[in-house]
């Protein structure tokens, strides 16, 4: 009797959550293709945001994304100076460093969101979850935090934002965030966060895939799979054009 | 005009590319040096992976060498017997090198291992050619001679069992002692990506004691075909061969080796040595510096 009572309040709590705001995000590309060319992207997050009955709240309400690449699994090294060399002497290992991060706010997100509903929603380059696997102290996890994020910062991996997102009229959005040529192939998230009064009110995602095509696919297969061919194509061509040149070079 | 790796996952500035290809062809042309040792540094200074950078470089100077082998040995300066025995050792070496590459690898001590021996090898060879080629420039200026070193090969060569005869070479020695040579610059063009004419030319020279005529075409020889097994080790265990830098790399040194060859024709081969001598200790400086005085990245990164 009492499940049936609850299936019966079931529709009363979804009604609550229509009551809710929502999002409907987009992306400029779902799919992106490294080619020849490849520089990097640049993409638009954009989308709307509806307000049951159509009721805009009477203080704006902030957006986040974030766009997230693959997590690695990778281990840090730190040089320290040991009887006048710098050698890499201490390390930690992360199960989960992504490979990729960019994150847009509408304002600077220390007052959009407090430190804690930062930490939750990783929002923000400090504020990602590495889930460190190995026996490091607290102190020097943070110091290794600071050089993967300083690292990843200056080659264009990690990207932070804050102020660009556009909301005009208080129900259309839109952030614009570079996607560095460095990235690796794989799933990406985009993820965009209504933040009303330091709370978390809607979030959306949205998948995009970055992957290689044709010449640049072909290549990264063949180095994989065929090695011993790839090898030997990459000898012949060493020793083809060493001796091409020669020829020329004596005929001129 | 960006091109992107499909390996080394990054698009770079092919012009730039085949223009630091060809500085290291014109410097090979001009020395007949592989050149490896400029290519490799600059390649991570520009922001290539370590590992992909020394993996390219190898096939770079193997078409760097090629036209080089063939003029020497229409020449008859080539000791094939000798370049064998050293191309033997080589192999050897470098499949060594792929087992030190992983333990080194493993401890996380793979760049600063690069970092000394560059600066080992190249401040000692740097210094050895600054000293002999500053003596033979200032016989130049005073119109004395130099005399002459009597070539004889070490006593610890002599002291090695089973001796073969190198015609061309004109050595009676145990081939143990070039085969050892040859893996030592297998080991090295492994781990750094060079050919290892540096190492290989001098200790030719003084350790064995050949004769001057057949040191270049057989180290030559040699480097063509340790560079080949390298790019091939490389191809099949660190799969960090990138063929579109390699291709670019290619195209600016062959085409900068020819005119390096027909520069160095024209220059006093003391003042070539000089400035060859001044080349290789800015390298070794420049290591040392990220050794000693502050390394160009406190972290790094590998996936696990």
């Amino acid at each position: 009797m009492q499940r049936r009572a609850l299936w019966r309040l079931a529709p009363a709590l979804l009604l609550v959550a229509a009551n809710a705001p929502q999002l409907v995000p987009d992306v400029s590309q779902r799919d992106i293709e490294i080619q020849y060319s490849f520089t990097g992207a640049d993409l638009l997050l954009f989308g709307a945001i509806v307000y049951p009955d159509g009721v805009r709240p009477e203080k704006p309400a902030d957006i986040v994304v974030v766009l997230k690449g693959p997590e690695q699994s990778i281990t840090m090294r730190e040089k320290q100076k040991v009887a006048g060399i710098w050698v890499n002497a201490d390390r930690a290992s992360f199960r989960s460093a992504p490979s990729f991060y960019a994150m847009a706010s509408s304002r600077p997100i220390d007052r959009i969101v407090d430190e804690r509903t930062a930490a939750i929603y990783e929002l923000g380059v400090d504020k990602l979850q590495l889930s460190p696997s190995s026996l490091n102290e607290s102190a020097e996890l943070s110091r290794f935090q600071q050089g993967l994020v300083d690292l990843r910062e200056r080659s264009g991996l990690f990207v932070e934002r804050p102020g660009t997102v556009e909301i005009s009229d208080g129900v259309l959005y839109r952030a614009r965030l570079p996607l560095s040529a460095r990235v690796i192939v794989g799933d990406y998230t985009a993820e965009t966060f209504l933040v009303q009064d330091g709370r978390v009110v809607a979030a959306a995602v949205r998948d995009i895939t970055v992957r290689k095509s044709g010449f640049e696919q072909f290549m990264a297969t063949a180095a994989e799979q065929w090695s011993f061919l790839y090898g030997l194509t990459a000898i012949a061509l060493a020793v083809g054009m060493g001796w091409a040149a020669g020829a020329i070079a004596r005929r001129i | 005009m960006d091109l992107y790796l499909p390996i080394a996952n990054l698009s770079v500035n092919a012009l730039v590319i085949i223009g630091l290809g060809g500085v290291v062809g014109l410097l090979s042309g001009m020395f007949g040096v592989g050149g490896g040792f400029l290519t490799t540094p600059l390649l991570i200074f520009y922001g290539i992976p370590p590992t992909v950078a020394a993996a390219s470089a190898a096939s770079q100077v193997t078409g760097a060498s090629v036209s080089g082998v063939f003029t020497h040995i229409s020449r008859g300066t080539v000791d094939f017997r000798m370049g064998g025995v050293l191309i033997a050792g080589g192999v050897v070496g470098a499949g060594l090198g792929v087992l030190i590459f992983r333990l080194l690898q493993y401890w996380g001590q793979i760049d600063t291992v690069i970092g000394i021996l560059y600066v080992l090898m190249l401040g000692g060879i740097g210094l050895l050619m600054a000293k002999e080629s500053i003596q033979a420039l200032i016989a130049l200026k005073t119109g004395k001679r130099v005399q002459a070193r009597k070539r004889r090969h070490h006593p610890l060569v002599a002291a090695l069992p089973m001796r073969w005869r190198f015609y061309r070479s004109g050595l009676y020695i145990s081939p143990l002692a070039p085969l050892l040579l040859g893996m030592a610059t297998g080991i090295l063009t492994m781990l750094l990506g060079v050919g290892g004419g540096f190492i290989l030319v001098p200790a030719m020279l003084y350790l064995l004691g050949m004769t001057t005529q057949s040191v270049v075409g057989t180290s030559l020889f040699q480097i063509l075909f340790v560079t080949m097994a390298t790019t091939m080790m490389h191809a099949m265990t660190t799969k960090a061969v990138d063929l579109v830098l390699a291709m670019l790399l290619l195209i600016g040194s062959v085409t900068g080796a020819q005119v390096g060859t027909r520069l160095s024709m024209t220059i006093r081969p003391e003042y070539l040595r000089v400035l060859l001598a001044l080349i290789v200790l800015l390298v070794a400086a420049r290591m040392a510096l990220g050794l000693g005085w502050r390394p160009d990245e406190i972290f790094t990164i590998e996936l696990s």
